[in-house]
């Protein structure tokens, strides 16, 4: 064996420009965030110590309260929707059947596309006169629908954009979920007279859970990050109904210059995520551990 | 039986028809006179360039181009060199503090990137970075994910190999080049592809540190077209500069899908 010297050496000189990155690119900007949260900053004039102040405005702020309720109404809708459709696609391309390659590409193919395209894009698709979707709405008799214009419906537009482009990876997930289940489980389950909704109860659906507790968290993290949809489309409106808590941030940073304020909002941000994802984990986590 | 397998194909052909045709459709206004934004099909006898001709007169997209490629490209070698040093130092070498790094590099990819986003905006602009391609590339030379994915593909390859070669005198780093880049091609594949999209992708990052045309990358100049009123509101304008933005990832996605697809996938079980 080499000397642990050497090993030393080497793994010193092989980590350091990483651990260097770090401390000035993570770990300084961690520290400096929790500093930046009790104070009051313009970028011009010195940071003022403000104490729990930005704290106890965020939580008077109606502001933020719609934001993070925006987001959790885009997870409501995004997430249950998201899993139907690919879990329904997975399981109908996991069958041999012809051509399923060219599917799962197609379906794939907004998932590399920038989001900032698909949005543009789709802003187009949606629009209530000369739009594509409410067109083809149109021939089976549904009257034009005011997509992004309407507070109600802005919000469930992005969710349904959003399935649209992220749809394709999760049809990959669940599909390589529901190939890795044995074959062997399928015929017990025959043998004891199963039908196929009740293998599909209690085979594949149990033993997707780890697929699913992945897509459920990685939906979450993406609503949570919901910036360039409403920027492009809405600009959070109508009414602020589709205002993002990283769209208010970026908003509060850089319109207003309230950058301890900012700061504020993006360290609750994070502990909020934090917090879904280990919710997220206890209870649909019970088993594995990536 | 087969009566199934024909409503199957049916929405299956259905669904990939709704995936396909908005991109046709957005390539087809993109190429047709202003005059035509109403048609919702794919067809004119009037197809023209006029279109990109105004974008390259608008706004300087080939610039916003080539700077897309140099960031995207610097941080994926970056990312790519570095990640696998670090790998190769959590896999096969035994030191002090490993342990340590181990658990940094974990926490690291737990914080949720809203929390440095206002801090490191600062940092950038204390060190005279705003504007400039330090600003846009240097936050992102390293990554934690690429740490993970080399240092679990160095874990499977035998430590023999690395016996022998240290018998001939080969020091750490001509066996991580020698050795361990050569067996590891699948995971730079995955690690250049997933890296490469992300920072090609990105908008929110150079929309706060960049604000001068010349340095913007590729999707912000498009959005700031679309948005900031310089399309003049016209939808084929608009559709070619985006196509702008989706036609070099779809032509690359069409030669490589297979690859692209395996990148992403991994990247959620790994992160």
């Amino acid at each position: 064996m080499q000397s642990e010297q050497s090993h030393s050496k080497a793994g010193i000189l092989f980590t350091s420009p990483y651990l260097i990155h770090l401390v000035v690119f993570f770990l300084y900007p961690v520290g400096f965030s929790l500093y930046l949260v009790f104070h009051r900053w313009d970028l011009m004039t010195d940071p003022e110590y403000v104490g729990l102040r930005n704290f106890t405005y965020l939580m008077s702020d109606h502001l933020f309260w719609q934001a993070l309720t925006n987001t959790l109404y885009f997870l409501v809708i995004h997430i249950p929707l998201q899993i139907i459709v690919a879990l329904a696609l997975a399981i109908v391309l996991a069958k041999p059947l012809k051509g399923r390659v060219f599917f799962r590409a197609t379906f794939f193919l907004p998932v590399v596309i920038s989001g900032a395209a698909v949005t543009i894009l789709w802003q187009r698709l949606y629009s209530t006169e000369v739009g594509l979707i409410n067109y083809v709405l149109s021939l089976v008799g549904i009257d034009a629908v005011p997509w992004l214009t309407d507070p109600g419906i802005a919000m469930p537009a992005i969710a349904i954009m959003a399935t649209w482009k992220n749809l394709g990876l999760y049809v990959v997930f669940f599909l390589a979920g529901i190939l890795a289940i044995p074959q062997t489980v399928y015929e017990a389950a025959k043998m004891e007279g199963a039908s196929s909704w009740h293998e599909f109860r209690y085979i594949t659906l149990p033993l997707l859970k780890p697929t699913m507790f992945l897509v459920v968290v990685m939906s979450t993290l993406g609503g949570f990050n919901l910036f360039i949809e409403p920027y492009v489309m809405t600009g959070g409106g109508p009414l602020g109904s589709t205002m993002s808590v990283v769209l208010y941030m970026y908003k509060q940073a850089f319109s207003f210059q309230h950058m301890g304020y900012a700061a504020t909002l993006g360290f609750a941000l994070a502990l909020i995520i934090m917090v879904c994802v280990f919710i997220q984990k206890k209870y649909l986590d019970s088993e594995r551990y990536y | 039986m087969s009566v199934r397998r024909l409503i199957l194909y049916v929405m299956l052909t259905a669904g990939a028809v709704s995936f396909i045709y908005p991109f046709l459709w957005m390539g087809s206004i993109s190429l047709r006179p202003m005059t035509e934004f109403q048609d919702l099909g794919l067809f004119s006898k009037n197809f023209t360039l006029a279109n990109y001709q105004a974008v390259f007169d608008r706004i300087p997209i080939g610039r916003a181009f080539m700077n897309s490629c140099l960031i995207a490209g610097t941080v994926t070698c970056s990312v790519i060199f570095f990640s696998s040093l670090v790998g190769y130092s959590l896999a096969k070498l035994k030191f002090k503090g490993q342990g340590a790094i181990m658990a940094i590099v974990m926490i690291s990819m737990m914080i949720p990137g809203q929390l440095t986003l206002i801090p490191l905006y600062q940092l950038i602009v204390y060190f005279g970075w705003a504007d400039s391609y330090l600003g846009l590339i240097v936050p992102s030379l390293m990554s934690g994910m690429g740490i993970l994915i080399f240092r679990q593909t160095f874990m499977t390859i035998p430590y023999e190999l690395m016996e022998a070669a240290r018998m001939e005198g080969a020091g750490e780093f001509q066996i991580l080049r020698k050795i361990f880049w050569p067996l590891a091609k699948p995971a730079i594949v995955t690690i250049g592809i997933l890296t490469f999209m992300g920072s090609w992708n990105e908008v929110l990052w150079p929309m706060i540190v960049v604000h001068e045309k010349a340095m913007m990358t590729l999707p912000q100049m498009v959005v700031l077209f679309t948005k900031g009123g310089e399309s003049g509101g016209q939808f084929g304008v608009e559709m070619a500069a985006n196509m702008m933005l989706v036609v070099p990832i779809i032509i690359s996605y069409s030669f490589f899908q297979k690859y692209f697809v395996e990148a992403l996938a991994s990247s959620g079980i790994k992160g």
